[in-house]
C-alpha cells in the first residue's frame, strides 16, 4: 500500500487546526464575554463552564505547532520568525489566562480583581494575535532560499486588523453560544444576547473579510473565479462548486438567529460551529496547497517519509483514544451548571 | 546573521527554559505522590490521606497550570527563535516532540480536569484512574524530552543530506541515543527528590510550629505521615541518585569531552588527572585560579585507569570550547546539595529507625531548609548540561550560531523582555498562593472556611467530596460516622 504521507500529514494538521479553533475558541470566547457579565457570581459560573476542559482544548494548539513542526519542519521555520511578534502576543495572552484559572480562585479581594481582568484581558490578546498569526498567513510570507526574508511587521495590515476582529467576534460568538447550552436563567439570557449580537458582528465581519480577502489577493479571487485586475469578470463555472461553503456559513448564522430565538439551546452552538467550519474551507480554497501561503507548498515543506510514517503510526493508534477520552471528558462534565452547583458547602 | 539576536536568544530560552523546568520537576513527582496518597486513602480509608491528597491536589493544580503555559511557550519557541535548528533537524526530532503531544499532554490535560474537578461526577475508582494517568502522562512526557534533549547531547542514526538538513537513518539509535538511559533515570530521580523535599520541608515546618505552639500530637497527624514518607524516599533516591549522576558522567566523559573537561576544570590534556574541589576557571587566561585540588584521584572520579589521558580544554581550539564557569560550578553546587540530601536520607532514616524524628527540632529545621534544594540542584545540573554542551545546539554537528532565527536584535529584545515581565508577575503570584496554601497546612486547608465565607467553585477543594456524600470511601459500610 502506497500511502501519500504527505497529503495525510497536511490534512491531519489542517483538521488539528481547526479542532483547536473551535474548541479553544468557545472557551477564549469565555473570556472576550467576561467584561459583559453582570456580578462576579455570573464570571464564576462561566469560568466553571470551561475550567475541566480548557486544558485539553489548548492541548489541540501544542498539537498544532508540534505536528507542524514534525511534519512540515520547513513551513515551521519560515511561518514562526515570520509572524515573530503576533505569536509572542498570543503566548503572553494564552499565559496570562492560562494562570488566571487556578490563581483568580486563589486569589482574595483585589488579586482576585486583577486575575479576573487577566483572564479576559489574556483571552482578547489571544484571539487578536490569533488573528493577525492569521491574517499575516493568508496574506502572504516573504521567503528566500527556504528561510523567511520578510520584515518585522508584515503581519500588521488593515488586512490582518480586520481578520483578527473577525476572529475576535467569531470566539464570542461561539463562547456565547456555548454559554447558552451550559447555562440557566438570567446567565442563559445574557448569553443569548451576547450570542445574537457576536452573530450579527460576525455576519457583517466575515461579509468584509471575505470581500477584503478577494480584493487584496487576485490568486484567491481567481480561485473563486472572480478576476478583479480590471474591471471585473466572473467565471461561474469557478464558483459554483465552491458556493456550498459560504452557503454553510450563511445557513450556521441561520441557525443561529432562529434557533435562539426559538428557545433552543443548544442549536446555537452547532450553528456557531458552521459558521467556523464555513470560514475555515473558504480560506482553505483559497491558499491551498500552499502550506506557507504563494512560497511553499506542502509537499515541499514536508519531512522525510520516514519521519512521516513513524509518526503516522502512532497517530494511527493514540488519535482515537485521544478523541474517545476527551469525548468521555465532555460527557463527565455534560449538562448545566449554576450558581448553587457551584459552591458545595 | 545577528550576532545580538543570538546572544538574546540564548538569554531568552535560558530564561524561559529554566522557568519551565522548575514546575516539571516538581509535579512529576507530585502527581505520582497524589496517585499514592488515593490509593493508599482507597485502600486503607483512612481519613489522612485524603486531608493529604485534598491540600497537595491544591499546590499541584497551581504548579501545573504555570508548567503548561510556560511549556507552550517553548514549543512555540524554537520555531520563533531557533527556526534554523527546525529547518535542518526537525526531521529527526520533530516526530519526538510530536509523540511527547500525541502521548502525554492530551493524557495529563483531559484526566486533569477529571482530577481537579470530577469529584462528584465520577466514582472514586475512575477519579484515581485518572490521578495515576496524569502522572503516568508526566512521566511519559518527561522521556520524549529527554529522549530529543539527550539526542542533542550524543546524536546518532541520521545523516545529513546534500541541502544541509537531516534525516533519521533509525529512529531507534535516535530515541534511544547514548546519553537518555542515564538522562532519563537521573531527571526522574532528580524530580522524585524535588517533590520529596518540597513535601518534607513542608511536614517538618508544620510538625515545628505545632512545637512552638504547644500542641501535643500523638500518633499519626498528616503532617507526620508525610514526613515519613518523604524522608523514606529521600533516604533511598537520594543514594542512588549519586550512583546514576556518576553513570551520567561516565556517558559524558565518553561522548561529550568538552563538556567533562569544562565541569571538571581541566585545562591541560594528560593523564593522571586531579580533581578539582573550587577553583574559578577563566577563559581568557585558559587555567583556574585559586584552584583547590587532591591530586592524583581525577582519573578514579571517572572511572579511568589512572595513566589513562583526559582531554582538558586545551584540546579545542578556544571558539569551541563550552564556557568552563558555569558547569563548573553548576556541577560542584548539584553535587553538593547532592550529598546533602543524602545526609538528610541517613540522618532521617536513623532517626525513624529510633521513633525520634518527630522530637528533633534540629532535624526539622534541617529538613525545611532542604524544601527547595531539588529546585536548585535542578536548575543546576541542566546548567551544567546545556552551557556544557556549547557552542553546538547538536553536539559535534551543529554550532548554536547557526541554529538561530533570522530575527532581528530588537525584536528578541521586545520578546524577552515581555517574557521577563510575564513570568515575574506570573512566578510572583504563583509562589505567594503556594507559599500561602503551604502555610494553611493540610488540615487547616480541608475544616477552616476560606477567607471569603464561601468556598469558590472551581477550586478543587470546591468539588471535593465532603464526609457525607453517599458512596465515598471514608463512608464504608457499617463505618458508624
Ligand atoms: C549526587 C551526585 C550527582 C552527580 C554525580 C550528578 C551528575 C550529573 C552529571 C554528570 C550531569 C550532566 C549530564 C550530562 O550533561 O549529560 C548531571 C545533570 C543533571 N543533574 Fe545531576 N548529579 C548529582 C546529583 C543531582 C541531584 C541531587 C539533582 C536534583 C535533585 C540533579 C539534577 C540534575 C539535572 C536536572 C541535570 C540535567 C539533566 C540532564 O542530564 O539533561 N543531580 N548530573
Amino acid at each position: 500500500m502506497n500511502l501519500d504521507l504527505q497529503l495525510i500529514w497536511a490534512g491531519l494538521i489542517a483538521v488539528s487546526v481547526l479542532l483547536y479553533v473551535t474548541l479553544d475558541g468557545f472557551d477564549l470566547g469565555i473570556g472576550i464575554l467576561f467584561p459583559f457579565a453582570k456580578s462576579p457570581g455570573e464570571r464564576d459560573v462561566m469560568m466553571n463552564t470551561i475550567a475541566p476542559v480548557w486544558d485539553g482544548n489548548e492541548t489541540w494548539l501544542v498539537l498544532g505547532g508540534g505536528g507542524l513542526l514534525a511534519a512540515f519542519p520547513l513551513a515551521y521555520s519560515v511561518l514562526m520568525p515570520a509572524l515573530y511578534l503576533p505569536i509572542l502576543l498570543m503566548l503572553a495572552g494564552l499565559i496570562l489566562r492560562g494562570v488566571a484559572f487556578e490563581f483568580r480562585f486563589r486569589a482574595r479581594n483585589r488579586g482576585r480583581k486583577f486575575w479576573t481582568q487577566m483572564f479576559s484581558g489574556g483571552s482578547i490578546l489571544t484571539a487578536v494575535a490569533q488573528g493577525l498569526v492569521l491574517g499575516g498567513f493568508i496574506q502572504g510570507v516573504t521567503v528566500r532560499d527556504d528561510r523567511f526574508a520578510g520584515g518585522q511587521f508584515d503581519w500588521l495590515t488593515p488586512y490582518t486588523l480586520l481578520v483578527a476582529a473577525g476572529l475576535v467576534a467569531g470566539y464570542a460568538l461561539l463562547g456565547g453560544a456555548w454559554l447558552m447550552m451550559k447555562t440557566k436563567d438570567n446567565l442563559h439570557g445574557d448569553a443569548k444576547r451576547w450570542t445574537r449580537i457576536s452573530a450579527l458582528i460576525v455576519t457583517g465581519l466575515l461579509a468584509a473579510v471575505s470581500v477584503a480577502t478577494l480584493l487584496i489577493h487576485p490568486r484567491v479571487a481567481a480561485r473563486w473565479g472572480f478576476d478583479l485586475h480590471d474591471g471585473f469578470a466572473l467565471e461561474l463555472a469557478k464558483l459554483l462548486p465552491l458556493l456550498p461553503i459560504p452557503l454553510l456559513g450563511l445557513i450556521g448564522l441561520g441557525i443561529v438567529f432562529v434557533m435562539s430565538r426559538k428557545g433552543s439551546h443548544r442549536w446555537p452552538f452547532v450553528g456557531a460551529i458552521l459558521v467556523f467550519l464555513s470560514g475555515y474551507l473558504g480560506l482553505a480554497v483559497g491558499f491551498a496547497p500552499y502550506i506557507v501561503p504563494y512560497a511553499l507548498n506542502f509537499r515541499q515543506a514536508a519531512a522525510p517519509d520516514n519521519a512521516l510514517g513513524l509518526m503516522l503510526v502512532g497517530t494511527a493508534a493514540i488519535l482515537p483514544l485521544i478523541l474517545a477520552y476527551t469525548a468521555w471528558v465532555y460527557w463527565v462534565f455534560r449538562g448545566k451548571i449554576d450558581e448553587e452547583a457551584g459552591y458545595h458547602h | 546573521m545577528d550576532l545580538d539576536a543570538l546572544l538574546l536568544s540564548r538569554l531568552q530560552f535560558a530564561f524561559t527554559i529554566a522557568f519551565h523546568i522548575l514546575f516539571p520537576a516538581f509535579t512529576i513527582g507530585l502527581a505520582a505522590y497524589l496517585a499514592v496518597l488515593e490509593g493508599l486513602w482507597l485502600w486503607t480509608k483512612r481519613e489522612a490521606f485524603k486531608v493529604l491528597y485534598l491540600f497537595w491536589v491544591k499546590i499541584f493544580a497551581l504548579s501545573f497550570g504555570m508548567g503548561v503555559v510556560s511549556g507552550v511557550v517553548l514549543s512555540y519557541q524554537f520555531g520563533t527563535n531557533w527556526s534554523e535548528f527546525i529547518r535542518l533537524t526537525g526531521g529527526v526530532i520533530g516526530p519526538l516532540l510530536a509523540y511527547e503531544v500525541l502521548t502525554a499532554f492530551f493524557l495529563e490535560a483531559s484526566f486533569l480536569g477529571v482530577m481537579l474537578f470530577g469529584w462528584k461526577k465520577v466514582g472514586p475508582k475512575l477519579h484515581f484512574a485518572s490521578t495515576v494517568l496524569v502522572a503516568v502522562g508526566t512521566t511519559i512526557s518527561a522521556f520524549w524530552i529527554l529522549s530529543a534533549n539527550s539526542w542533542m547531547q550524543t546524536p546518532q542514526g541520521f545523516q545529513i543530506m546534500a541541502d544541509g538538513r537531516f534525516e533519521a537513518t533509525d529512529y531507534m539509535q535516535v530515541i534511544f541515543n547514548p546519553s537518555f538511559p542515564t538522562r532519563l533515570a537521573h531527571m526522574l530521580l532528580a524530580a522524585f527528590l524535588t517533590t520529596g523535599l518540597v513535601v518534607g520541608g513542608v511536614s517538618a515546618w508544620r510538625l515545628l510550629k505545632d512545637r512552638a505552639a504547644g500542641v501535643k500530637t500523638e500518633g499519626w497527624s498528616e503532617s507526620r505521615i508525610s514526613l515519613v514518607m518523604a524522608v523514606g524516599l529521600i533516604a533511598v533516591l537520594a543514594p542512588l541518585q549519586l550512583v546514576v549522576g556518576h553513570a551520567s558522567g561516565e556517558v559524558a566523559h565518553k561522548y561529550q569531552p568538552s563538556k567533562t573537561a569544562a565541569i571538571e576544570g581541566y585545562w591541560e590534556t594528560r593523564a593522571d588527572q586531579p580533581l578539582h574541589l573550587f577553583g574559578i576557571p577563566d577563559r581568557n587566561a585558559q587555567k583556574n585560579h585559586f584552584e583547590v585540588s587532591i591530586p592524583g584521584v581525577g582519573n578514579l572520579i571517572q572511572g579511568v585507569p589512572k595513566d589513562e589521558v583526559i582531554k582538558g580544554l586545551d584540546s579545542w581550539a578556544r571558539e569551541d570550547q563550552p564556557p568552563p564557569f558555569i558547569p563548573f560550578f553548576g556541577f560542584r553546587i548539584m553535587v553538593g546539595l547532592g550529598l546533602l540530601m543524602i545526609g538528610l536520607g541517613a540522618w532521617g532514616a536513623v532517626l525513624i529507625w529510633r521513633k525520634k524524628i518527630f522530637d528533633s527540632p534540629l532535624f526539622l529545621r534541617f529538613a525545611v531548609l532542604m524544601g527547595p534544594a531539588g529546585f536548585i540542584a535542578v536548575l543546576a545540573g541542566w546548567m551544567v548540561t546545556e552551557v556544557g554542551r556549547q557552542p553546538w545546539v547538536v553536539y559535534g554537528v551543529l554550532k548554536t550560531r547557526d541554529a538561530v532565527s533570522p530575527v532581528i536584535a530588537s525584536q528578541v529584545a521586545t520578546s524577552l523582555i515581555a517574557y521577563v515581565l510575564v513570568y515575574s508577575v506570573v512566578f510572583t503570584a504563583g509562589a505567594i498562593f503556594i507559599l500561602r496554601l503551604m502555610a494553611e497546612g493540610p488540615v487547616a486547608a480541608v475544616t477552616a472556611p476560606s477567607p471569603r465565607g464561601q468556598r469558590s467553585p472551581g477550586t478543587p477543594l470546591a468539588k471535593a467530596p465532603e464526609d457525607t456524600t453517599p458512596g465515598r470511601p471514608d463512608r464504608v459500610p457499617g463505618d458508624p460516622k
